[in-house]
């Protein structure tokens, strides 16, 4: 081992002698020789790491259709897709009326009731129906609607954590939820099919 | 600080393996190292700890040869466990409380290094690989605790995910890795399954380093003075302490059985006993225990900074609260190691013990509901002005009668659509979580920093043996003192 050393420093030398002080083509080696190897490691672990993301089948999962017209009047139904829930309300005439009415009250997150739906395909709007996120913006907790028999105090959402108040438009009015409802990606591919994606 | 060793093979075959693979000499050494003579019970946290970790790895094997890790068979396989396997109740209560009694005794383990400045030169490493190890615990537990998918596994694991995603820029990629998908479900229970039976052996590992570190410049002690002489100030490790750390295991054995036989659900909560259901979320989300304190620091922070959203700043918050113990060796600026000669430090200590503990019970309450009320509760009546702004009125004691709220509402406009509801006033848990979070910030930021320049420190013994023997003075002096002869 030390008779190794020995002759590695020796040939060391003879390099230095060439080479400018401080610098030798052992330096080179050896910078060149970690970035490989850190190269190499970079390369290993993209995979690695990558594999953690959504697979291919939990993406494909990523949307999926609904037919708005059997929800019922004054109900919504209540969609997972890919674990995420998602609300489908078929409001009634007073709700709606409401929702445009307030459309110019001081609100926290501003938007009027149109701006929060769709257009269907030949242009028009079906008010009707209101899509959205069923999380809270507040902790992502699942807000209750008209079918767990509590609306809030505007007739929408009320999130039973921390106390937010929804209107039948999704948005936020009272508790600390600091965003409306989302309204999340989706389309009419017909008067009554919807397809939602995350 | 050990000294070179005084071992000596006995045999033709000790002397053989001596030569190969020294480690009878390994265990020799580790059992004659010299220990300070003074230590107190404090100290047998570090013996304790280790027998947790040991149960803890051996139930959870056992766990893992009957759990499944599906977002369907999941909750069914743990009932599976609980109520057909053969003593599978007790295994699993043994595994799901011993958590529990893990980090009672890590967070005794901690206040006693932070009492006794163990964290101090030159044992800076042992304190940081000590935090790394607590870092490991927390995520081990962490992830543990969503393996059962009760409805507090999937909506406790929903809210802590939901954090990371506040962080700006690099959060969402890594909470997208973290669940395998937009949202906790089979990826993310696998991932944790498999995490959750690696920590443990990686904890394992930082623990061997952690006793390698300390096993360089030895104990710290009650008194914080350092060893100056071998013979007078130390002991051999067995049989003294390895009995003094056996004794304490055994009673702290005692309460373990009493959790595991007589309350084995005490400190879990209801609702992870009802299946994880996405689409409904319990009342009040809480995590376990030991993570009380660190989730109230994280819910204090409801107000904005400049650019930054209370959100984030709550994450921030809850992350630094752990992530300052790192460079606690550097923010304690005294020369003196142990509080008991601290006489300042002292009681700001014992006030830190009690915001910790406070802090806790702020996690688990509803920030928004009182520690205590003012007084009796009155109503007040929501309206509208004319005008079209929503109004509050003030506080009335009665409905009925002079200058109730009834006799309000009649000499409002009908259109004003008012109602009544119910207004409490009191001293808020969100206020109390504010007032203790600061108070944890402070301590190490301000106070340990400024206690080193500013406070006089009491008269230190001048040595182990002096402050052992000063202390058993009125004991005839040949009773007092027999150890050293042994340890020769």
């Amino acid at each position: 081992m030390s008779e190794h050393g020995s002759k590695a420093t020796t040939a060391n030398a003879g390099h230095g002698a060439d080479a400018p002080a401080g610098e030798t083509r052992r330096d080179f080696i050896h910078i060149a020789a970690a970035s490989v190897a850190a190269g190499g490691v970079a390369a290993v672990a993209w995979p690695f790491i990558q594999q953690l993301g959504p697979a291919a089948d939990t993406r494909a999962a990523s949307s999926a259709e609904v037919d708005v017209s059997k929800v019922p009047e004054g109900s919504e139904i209540r969609v997972l897709i890919g674990g995420m829930p998602f609300f489908v309300r078929h409001r009634n005439a007073v709700e709606m009326a409401k929702a445009v009415a307030d459309d110019k009250l001081p609100m926290r997150d501003p938007a009027t009731d149109e701006s929060r739906l769709v257009k269907m395909q030949d242009g028009t709007y079906n008010k009707a129906i209101l899509v959205t996120s069923g999380l809270c913006t507040h902790l992502g907790c699942v807000p209750v609607g008209p079918a767990q028999g509590s609306t809030g105090e505007f007739g929408g959402w009320y999130c039973p954590c921390h106390g937010s108040h929804y209107d039948t438009s999704g948005r936020i009015r009272k508790g600390p939820a600091p965003k409306n409802l989302a309204v999340p990606k989706y389309e009419y591919l017909s008067t009554s099919m919807i397809k939602i994606s995350l | 600080m050990s000294g070179p060793s005084t071992y000596e093979p006995s045999n033709g075959l000790t002397k053989w393996l001596d030569q190969r693979l020294p480690i009878v000499r390994f265990n020799h050494d580790l059992m004659t190292f010299p220990t300070p003579k003074n230590l107190n019970y404090w100290w047998t946290f570090g013996g304790i700890l280790a027998v947790c970790l040991v149960v803890q790895i051996v139930t959870g094997i056992v766990l893992a040869m009957h759990y499944v890790a599906s977002t369907q068979d999941a909750f069914a396989s743990v009932e599976r466990i609980m109520r057909d396997i053969d003593y599978g109740w007790l295994i699993r209560n043994i595994h799901a409380n011993g958590a529990s009694m893990f980090f009672l005794a890590v967070y005794i383990h901690m206040f006693r290094g932070l009492y006794y400045g163990s964290y101090k030169s030159p044992r800076e490493v042992i304190w940081i690989l000590g935090v790394v190890i607590y870092l490991l615990m927390m995520a081990t537990a962490f992830m543990g605790y969503v393996l059962p998918w009760g409805q507090m596994s999937f909506h406790g694991s929903a809210v802590i995910t939901n954090l990371i995603g506040a962080i700006p820029v690099i959060g969402e990629p890594i909470k997208t890795y973290l669940m395998g998908g937009p949202a906790i479900g089979d990826p993310t229970l696998n991932r944790f399954f498999s995490l959750h039976y690696l920590l443990p052996f990686v904890i394992a590992g930082i623990v061997v380093l952690h006793i390698w570190a300390l096993h360089v410049p030895g104990n710290n002690n009650p008194t914080g003075v350092s060893v100056k002489d071998v013979k007078k100030d130390t002991l051999p490790f067995h049989p003294y302490y390895t009995v003094k750390d056996g004794f304490a295991i055994i009673v702290f054995f005692l309460l373990f059985a009493y959790f595991v036989f007589y309350a084995p659900n005490a400190l879990g909560h209801a609702d992870n006993s009802v299946e994880a259901n996405p689409l409904q979320t319990p009342a009040h989300i809480v995590p376990e225990w030991y993570l009380l304190p660190f989730y109230a620091i994280l819910r204090a922070i409801t107000f904005d900074i400049g650019p930054i959203e209370a959100k984030l700043l709550g994450v921030i918050a809850m992350f630094g609260s752990i992530g300052i113990l790192f460079v606690v060796p550097w923010l304690d600026t005294s020369k003196v190691r142990s509080m008991r000669y601290r006489p300042i430090a002292k009681q700001l200590f014992v006030l830190f013990v009690v915001a910790g503990i406070g802090l806790g019970f702020c996690g688990a309450n509803d920030p928004d509901k009182f520690v205590f009320k003012f007084g009796p509760d009155k109503l007040v009546v929501n309206y509208v002005d004319t005008s079209g702004v929503a109004q509050v009125s003030g506080r009335f004691d009665n409905f009925e009668g002079a200058g109730g709220a009834q006799e309000f509402i009649a000499k409002l406009p009908p259109s004003s659509g008012a109602s009544v509801a119910v207004s409490e006033e009191g001293f808020k848990w969100l206020w109390l979580s504010q007032i203790l979070g600061a108070y944890y910030f402070l301590y190490f930021l301000v106070f340990l920093p400024l206690l080193g320049i500013i406070e006089k420190p009491k008269a230190r013994p001048p040595s182990i043996a002096d402050s052992v023997r000063k202390k058993h003075a009125s004991v005839p002096a040949a009773a007092v003192n027999p150890a050293p002869v042994a340890a020769e």
